[in-house]
């Protein structure tokens, strides 16, 4: 391949070092509405009575909205495909608060100082309620969080509302309890992974304001145009045709722009008072009312024989959506769907089952991982736990029992692993770590210890039987292209690894082909940037396009050419007649495009898949840590990924180095905790912090690319999958060095000292 | 958010501290911690212009006006020097370069703040701060003063010939410490100061560096449970970082 | 109240509230590649150059730098791009969101030490957060960034 597999240099780069102003407070309108949201203090309360009298009287002011103010049916927030499986449990503002920071008025003003101002003066009157804070006790809890008649679930997930309950499912496969049975030894244990934040660097923030036919146009620093429009159209009660999404660059989104959390604010204030508007989140209202990981506690239960053979897994969890349900049912369902099939060698039987619960904390969302990341430390904690248990090298452990090539799934929808080198993974990234000389542990004689630990990660590469990737590619008169996608650009690249592999099918270089998008009036229908799916899924509409446009270009050719199409060569630069040698250049093509001519050089295509090939990994860490302190320092952590072909290496890297990034605060640094009542205290990047470049240590990656047959050029997925191996990795090593397991989520030093101590009690 | 009527570059340390008797007026250190409360100010007051952001060394002390930066002290090399790196120690991990580039001294110590690095390593020195009215005070005095409406003009570090070392222990590299300690042996003198318990740093002496010391200084630390770690874990780590700097100290004492 | 400094070379007066932060300043006067990721002083998005040091922004009261020089990447043109073109040959400016107040601090750090080591580098920009590159991207651009000052690598332009 000519340009898929090159570093080809984002397209954006030099834009972005050096500071252009392409995101959205960069882009918005000079004169815009300041828009403020009014928090409540209160993690469960009814709102009795909005005085908003004096407030309206700060010069400034534009409007202040209350509940009484907005539409009365419900919507979800989740920016997911219609319909969709999170639970209708909105309202744009609801007499009913249910966390502290949930909204309780929103304050339009020309100037922040104002809306500030007025913000101070609006009198609200609660009638403060009891609160469900402990999702251990949610379930079928006397204290609802949605009383609520209108509330609504559109799929069949579970769902009841009156018990507390945003989700409930299973799945299975064999005999389980048969199979436990016959099972030297089976192992049970629990673990916990807080509601963590994704902390992209650009805050949640939307900008919205009237076009020349009177549509709002919402301007917001999105992964998800569509969702956007359909979910702002269906909230504000008008038809789609009069909403318009798009998006700029984004400052990160690691899925927490999956879902509509500041959009529909300005939306309202500006299809109310005609003016242009703009929200910008503060850092800690995208601490306290963003859309964090879903806290989950995982039990898992896994059967094997004496030698390690993994038979039977039961995995159970619990997982905490917050006040609302966005992304509720489907996070849970990845928990063991993404992560029991990587022992797929000798499983027998398996269930998963989960129970998503409502509770007064903010709701959870979408993050990188989404689900599986939770299921993930759960599994390969307890893999590991058994490995020790068994005193069998934990890599020796795996390469009996992982999923290879041409193995039927069982708990993966008994898909096939048509692309897999999970165990090539494996035994790379032992290797690189050096895991043979340090395995478990080598004291360094001053207090400190070396350790090493271990552990894989899958996730999928779409949504199978829902995603909708498309892509629009068109010929422009000089032989060069535009290509129009409403995939998201979040920083990830894919603006230039879709162009890439348009370059590929058309012969052209990556500089040739033009990225637009993503806008609802000019990108044809994609659900957007999420599930790990734009480079397979989008991917693919772009291969397609490309190719019926490179047929068409042919066709066109021939015509000029007098020959059949058959006879016509193109690669890039001209066209020609193989028989008779005489060629056209593609800039004639696109000229004659534009003259007499009724057949469009303009391709779209739409692709979407009833598979979601899981990308594999391999992490393994190598740290020290003292004893006495319990101070960890990483060493190295070296990854090895299976994410297909790799479409572009230098992205590739960054998007693991990056992810093993988040996955190491997640890991050891960040910190979810509340109030007795409900409040959140990590509320900035003082009190919840995410890793310096001095908490990181030396991170090594490198790929074992298998080819999947069903993907673009090979490709699988790489976004999500890298976040996952750091925490069972690092509890695994911190077990090597110091002889505890840690379950709960972030290992402090604190745990880990404490845990020291407790053992040597112990001992 | 912070909100300031009006804005006063003072012209003296006279009409500074006049301003600064208000209640409503206040005197600008680095801003930095300010700019996070609510404060409604009525006159802030910078002392920018009155020369205080100089290091000057005469024969026995270093003389470090108030506004001087964390920076400055971070790469002054008479007063790293004098202090085996003490000073250098304790800002180094604040937050970042363009943070300490502002954070001024004075606005640390006269913040008395419970996380400070400053206070906690000043305390271990031979250490004063020059007050505009009540003027010289030995900074573990200052330390255990209530906040009045003085300025803090300038803080004074005599040159007292002895060993030095400073000991933090933090979730993440530039993050407030989750304890500090900084220990000195000037002469007989050994002097123990212990940070972020997370309230203010306080002082202790210490009659020798032996483990029976570390146990007794150790056991006199007041700890308390914040975010970031339980009074347990605290009063742990006081007996884990005293004890370690008492072998470097010793050390030091040996080469 | 009127302030009057020199942003990236040209003398400029405006009317500024007392308590208007540099950060605020310099956006409304154009310069918007000062960003803002935090409000507590944390993330080194706001970094610009007060007098050639490298400052938070958002904790400096724009009255407190009437009469002084203020630079931020807009005036710093040529040596974002030189040295930006190795971060992006690594890929690792990704969101881009934070690439301002990493460069202008990089470039502060350029100026400062000759030829930092690895552990120099990390303590000289930990106060320059990212969540998408992990860091590493960006030290190996800084390495090549380096090699080719030393007349080694070079680079696309």
């Amino acid at each position: 391949m000519r340009v898929v597999g090159q570093p080809v240099r984002k397209k954006d780069a030099m834009s972005l070092v050096t500071g252009k102003p392409v995101y959205m407070d960069d882009l918005a309108p000079k004169d815009c509405l300041i828009v403020k949201v009014l928090r409540s203090p209160h993690a469960n309360a009814i709102v009795e009575e909005v005085n908003t009298k004096i407030a309206m009287k700060v010069p400034g002011i534009e409007a202040i909205y209350t509940w009484e103010d907005v539409p009365k049916h419900r919507f979800a927030q989740a920016g997911q495909t219609y319909p969709e499986w999170s639970p209708y449990d909105r309202l744009i503002l609801d007499q009913h608060v249910r966390f502290v920071g949930d909204a309780v008025a929103i304050i339009a003003g020309e100037d922040e100082a104002c809306v500030d101002r007025a913000m101070k003066m609006i009198k609200v009157k609660y009638k403060v309620l009891p609160a469900v804070l402990d999702y251990h006790k949610a379930k079928d809890n006397e204290v609802l969080v949605h009383p609520e008649d209108n509330w609504e679930s559109k799929f069949p997930v579970g769902a009841d509302n009156k018990r507390n309950l945003c989700a409930h499912m299973e799945d299975s496969d064999g005999d389980l309890e048969k199979t436990f049975a016959d099972c030297d030894i089976v192992l049970e244990r629990t673990y916990h992974v807080p509601a963590v934040n994704q902390a992209m660097m650009e805050t949640f923030r939307t900008t919205c304001y009237l076009d020349t036919y009177g549509r709002l146009v919402v301007f917001s620093s999105t992964q998800i145009v569509y969702h956007v429009r359909r979910i702002i159209a269906n909230a504000l009660g008008i038809p789609k045709h009069k909403v318009r999404a798009l998006k700029p660059r984004i400052g990160g989104g690691f899925g927490a722009k999956q879902t509509v959390v500041t959009e529909i604010f300005p939306a309202f204030v500006t299809w109310m008072t005609k003016k242009p508007s703009k929200i910008i989140y503060t850092r800690e209202e995208s601490q306290i009312a963003g859309s964090p990981r879903h806290e989950m506690e995982v039990t898992v239960k896994i059967g094997a024989n004496k030698d390690g053979t993994l038979r039977a897994f039961d995995l159970y969890n619990l997982s905490n959506t917050g006040a609302y349900g966005d992304h509720g049912p489907t996070t849970a369902g990845l928990t063991g769907h993404k992560s029991l099939p990587m022992y797929t060698a000798n499983m027998e039987a398996f269930r998963h089952t989960f129970d998503v619960v409502y509770t007064n904390v903010l709701a959870a969302g979408a993050y990188r991982g989404y689900g599986a990341t939770q299921g993930i430390f759960a599994l390969e904690s307890i893999v590991n736990e058994l490995a020790s248990i068994l005193h069998m090298d934990p890599v020796e452990l795996r390469l009996k029992n992982v999923v290879r090539q041409g193995m039927t799934m069982q708990a993966y929808s008994n898909e096939v692993a048509r692309g897999c080198r999970l165990d090539d993974c494996l035994v790379r990234a032992a290797e690189m770590i050096g895991w043979k000389e340090k395995y478990p542990v080598k004291d360094m004689g001053n207090g400190k210890v070396r350790s090493v630990g271990i552990a894989m990660a899958m996730q999928g590469s779409c949504i199978s039987y829902v995603d909708v990737g498309s892509a629009t590619i068109m010929m422009n008169e000089d032989g060069s292209y535009r290509l129009a996608i409403a995939a998201a650009d979040m920083g990830t690249g894919c603006d230039t690894i879709l162009a890439q592999m348009a370059a590929e099918c058309l012969g052209v270089s990556t500089d040739e082909i033009f990225v637009s998008g993503a806008d609802t009036d000019t990108s044809p229908y994609d659900s957007g940037s999420y599930a790990s799916s734009t480079t397979y899924v989008t991917g693919q509409a772009v291969v397609k396009a490309s190719t019926e446009l490179e047929k068409r270009i042919r066709k066109l050719a021939s015509q000029m050419l007098e020959c059949e199409i058959e006879d016509v060569e193109f690669d890039g630069k001209q066209a020609r007649d193989i028989k008779t040698g005489k060629s056209v250049t593609a800039e004639e093509i696109g000229y004659k495009a534009q003259c007499f001519n009724d057949f469009a050089l303009q391709v779209t295509e739409s692709y979407t898949s009833p598979v979601s090939p899981p990308p594999y990994m391999a992490g393994a860490v190598e740290i020290e840590l003292d004893k006495e302190t319990g101070h960890l320092e990483i060493l190295n952590y070296a990854a090895v990924v299976d994410c297909g072909t790799v479409v572009n290496p230098n992205l590739a890297r960054v998007q693991v180095e990056g992810g093993l990034g988040q996955g190491i605060g997640m890991a050891l640094y960040e910190n979810i905790q509340y109030s007795d009542h409900g409040k959140l205290y990590n509320n900035s990047l003082m009190q919840y912090k995410i890793p310096t470049r001095l908490d990181m240590g030396n991170l090594h990656v490198e790929f074992k690319p298998s080819y999947e047959p069903t993907g673009p050029f090979g490709v699988k997925s790489i976004g999500e999958i890298v976040i996952n191996t750091p925490a069972p990795a690092l509890a695994h090593a911190i077990f090597n060095a110091t002889g505890v397991w840690h379950r709960s989520l972030p290992i402090t030093s604190e745990k880990i000292a404490m845990g020291v101590l407790k053992n040597r009690e112990f001992l | 958010m912070l909100r300031i009527k009006e804005f006063v570059k003072a012209e003296s340390l006279e009409q500074a501290y006049e301003l600064n008797q208000k209640r409503t007026n206040r005197i600008l250190g680095g801003m930095l911690w300010m700019r996070m409360t609510n404060a409604q100010i009525q006159k802030a007051i910078d002392l920018s212009d009155l020369g205080l952001d100089k290091i000057e060394e005469t024969e026995d002390e270093f003389l470090i006006g108030c506004m001087v930066t964390l920076r400055q002290l971070e790469l002054h090399e008479g007063l790293n020097e004098m202090s085996e790196g003490l000073v250098r120690n304790c800002v180094e991990d604040i937050v970042g370069v363009q943070f300490r580039n502002l954070a001024t001294v004075g606005g640390s110590l006269f913040g008395r703040f419970g996380f400070s690095d400053v206070l906690t390593a000043f305390l271990a020195m031979d250490s004063y701060v020059e007050l505009y009215k009540g003027g010289i005070v030995p900074l573990s005095e200052f330390a255990a003063m209530k906040r009045d409406n003085d300025i803090l003009v300038r803080v004074i570090v005599k040159k007292t010939k002895g060993h030095y070392v400073y000991q933090s222990h933090r979730n993440t590299k530039t993050d407030f410490p989750v304890l500090a300690v900084a220990a000195s042996k000037m002469g007989d003198e050994i002097k123990v100061s212990v940070g972020a318990r997370p309230a203010r740093a306080v002082l202790f002496a210490a009659k020798d560096l032996t483990e029976d010391s570390v146990c007794q200084v150790a056991q006199k630390v007041v700890t308390g449970t914040n975010l970031r770690a339980s009074k347990e874990f605290r009063s742990h780590l006081a007996k884990v970082l005293i004890g370690r700097a008492f072998v470097q100290l010793r050390g030091k004492e040996e080469a | 109240m009127i302030v009057s400094m020199i942003l990236n070379g040209k003398k400029i007066a405006d009317e500024v509230s007392p308590d208007m932060t540099l950060f605020q300043f310099v956006r409304k006067h154009g310069c918007y590649s000062v960003k803002c990721g935090c409000e507590t002083t944390n993330c080194g998005l706001c970094t610009v150059f007060l007098d050639d040091q490298p400052v938070l922004s958002c904790a400096v009261l724009v009255a407190r730098v009437s009469g002084h020089k203020v630079e931020t990447l807009e005036g710093l043109q040529k040596e974002a791009e030189e040295f930006g073109r190795f971060i992006a040959d690594q890929g690792a400016e990704q969101c881009g969101f934070c690439n301002p107040g990493m460069i202008m601090n990089a470039i502060a750090m350029f100026r400062e030490l000759e030829e930092p080591t690895d552990e120099q580098i990390k303590q000289y920009l930990a106060g320059n957060l990212c969540r998408c590159s992990g860091y590493e991207g960006q030290l190996r651009g800084i390495h090549d960034f380096m090699e080719y000052k030393k007349g080694g690598v070079s680079c696309e332009s």
